[in-house]
């Protein structure tokens, strides 16, 4: 009898390890978080939207990604930046547009004069019909929308990393990073294709179209 | 209960348990309601002052607590009486005595019960139509309770989308704003509604709440009465950022008020030309990359 309920019990012990390391694994599974490269006082973000991520685990996916201090696209959407530092992003965006769906959301907001530059361009707002994604970050006002490439642009970019001799457009902003604390920062155009009203997915997704903002 | 109970050839009468149980609720009773409503109620949310909305709610909290004392202090008097009396002393297990249908003691029961749950339907019902005041919204587009005749009440579409709320004002050309701010002492006219999946929204110490259903126009009002801040808040489990969807508020005074929405309409000018009529069904078509 004793040797059948330590059978049991150690049986029990095992499977409820194994949910709890499963559940642990599943609630602090996030991708590793990129620093800005610091110069002159200021922090700076490069940044590329893809329309299709093109590697496992979900090919398909529009996503994010963000280029290291070693000059390396790494698949992650949380940012370290140092607080009360000018934050400078530059975001090479080859996705083509999908559209706003609340075109309140096609001004700048938040960033150094509610000024972002397109091309080269200076930028306060755009046709809500004309954005791709957004960069947004509601905690701080922060928002930019970055419009799409043409849909009828002849060297569109396939899979990530995408190379800058593809057609896109480059966003520039800056804004001014808060104090310490992690604040959250998403796009808002339903760029979820294939998934209901285009908010699933990569959408709902850390890593993909959703992301943090470390302030240390 | 309260009779004394014949008891065995020998042994000493049984006490009158009903009575004791009596007296020692009615003490609970006496002390509980008193430091319900003059101790714990001033702390009970939604804080009295906010609005009319928040004052009626906070009164319904500290009244329907207040009832709530003599039944939960029947219920543990009960419990721990029976627990400490009834116990089965010594080494033997017995059976208790048989139980016998008491037809007064079921009767005066379903009386009370009945009274109760009628009189507090009766009371809540009363109160939605009276002083609540429409502030809880789900009625759709044409609620039962609107604000007072004369009101001429400020309109404010609500809009929920994962993960922002923004509000839009159809008497100052439309335009929309982050950030909601109310006049003091002047009605308020919520159109909640969403643009993807279902929300809710509430504006906590205001006591205001509605859901944000796409395709629907919820009204809701409200009525700020003091100068303050307060939260926005998502209340229906909405996706990845639910728990992150709040923004702030503010009443401001109706001069205050006057002068932020003057500098929103030329703030936001730009992009105001972009954004569709206003429309109490505020759901953009075509739906574009809607999956």
């Amino acid at each position: 009898v004793l040797r059948r309920a330590l059978l049991v019990g150690a049986t029990c012990v095992v499977l409820v390890g194994l949910v709890l390391a499963y559940l642990f694994a599943f609630l602090t599974a996030a991708p590793a978080a990129l620093s800005a490269t610091v110069q002159n006082g200021s922090a700076h973000l490069t940044l590329e939207t893809v329309p299709t991520y093109g590697h496992s685990p979900d090919p398909d996916w529009v996503s994010y990604l963000a280029l290291d201090s070693s000059g390396h696209w790494r698949h992650t959407t949380i940012y370290k930046v140092p607080a009360h530092t000018l934050v400078t992003v530059t975001v090479y965006q080859f996705d083509t547009a999908t559209g706003l769906r609340n075109p309140f959301l096609a001004k700048v907001m938040g960033t150094q004069g509610d000024l972002a530059t397109m091309n080269g361009k200076a930028m306060s707002v755009l046709n809500p019909d004309d954005a791709s994604h957004t960069f947004t970050i509601p905690d701080l006002g922060v928002s930019v929308p970055l419009p799409g490439i043409s849909s009828t642009a002849k060297n569109p970019c396939g899979s990530s990393p995408c190379p800058l001799s593809n057609d896109h457009n480059t966003i520039t902003f800056s804004f001014m990073a808060p104090g310490p604390g992690t604040y959250r920062w998403q796009c808002f155009v339903p760029c979820g294709a294939g998934f209901i009203l285009g908010n699933g997915g990569p959408m709902q997704t850390i890593g993909w179209m959703d992301g943090l903002i470390e302030v240390t | 209960m309260s009779a004394v109970r014949a008891s065995a050839a020998g042994a000493p009468p049984e006490p009158r348990h009903g009575i004791r149980i009596a007296v020692l609720w009615a003490i609970l009773t006496i002390a509980g309601v008193p430091l319900v409503v003059f101790v714990l109620g001033p702390h009970l949310p939604p804080f009295d002052g906010n609005s009319v909305q928040a004052n009626d709610q906070h009164d319904v909290n500290v009244t329907l607590l207040a009832l709530a004392v003599p039944v939960a202090a029947l219920i543990w008097v009960y419990f721990g009486y029976a627990v400490i009396v009834f116990r089965q002393r010594g080494q033997d297990i017995v059976d208790g005595p048989p139980i016998i249908g008491t037809p007064r003691l079921q009767l005066t029961w379903l009386i009370v019960t009945a009274v109760m749950v009628l009189g507090l339907a009766t009371y809540g019902t009363a109160d939605l139509l009276g002083r609540a005041a429409g502030a809880g919204g789900g009625e759709g587009p044409n609620p039962l309770v609107e604000a007072p005749a004369g009101a001429h009440p400020l309109q404010v579409q609500v809009i929920g989308q994962q993960w922002l709320w923004t509000f839009r004002y159809p008497s100052y050309g439309g335009v929309e704003t982050p950030e909601l701010v109310l006049p003091r002492n002047r009605w308020v006219e919520f159109h909640v509604t969403s643009l993807d999946v279902v929300h809710s929204f509430w504006a906590v110490e205001l006591g205001i709440k509605a859901d944000a259903v796409p395709g629907s126009d919820n009204v809701a009002f409200g009525d700020p009465i003091k100068v303050e801040k307060f939260q926005v808040r998502c209340s229906e489990l909405c996706g990845l950022w639910h728990g992150h969807m709040n923004t702030r508020g503010q009443v401001m005074t109706q001069t205050g008020f006057a002068s932020w929405i003057a500098r929103q309409q030329v703030k936001y000018a730009g992009v105001t030309k972009y954004l569709p009529p206003y429309n109490h069904i505020y759901y953009p078509k075509p739906l574009r990359r809607a999956g």
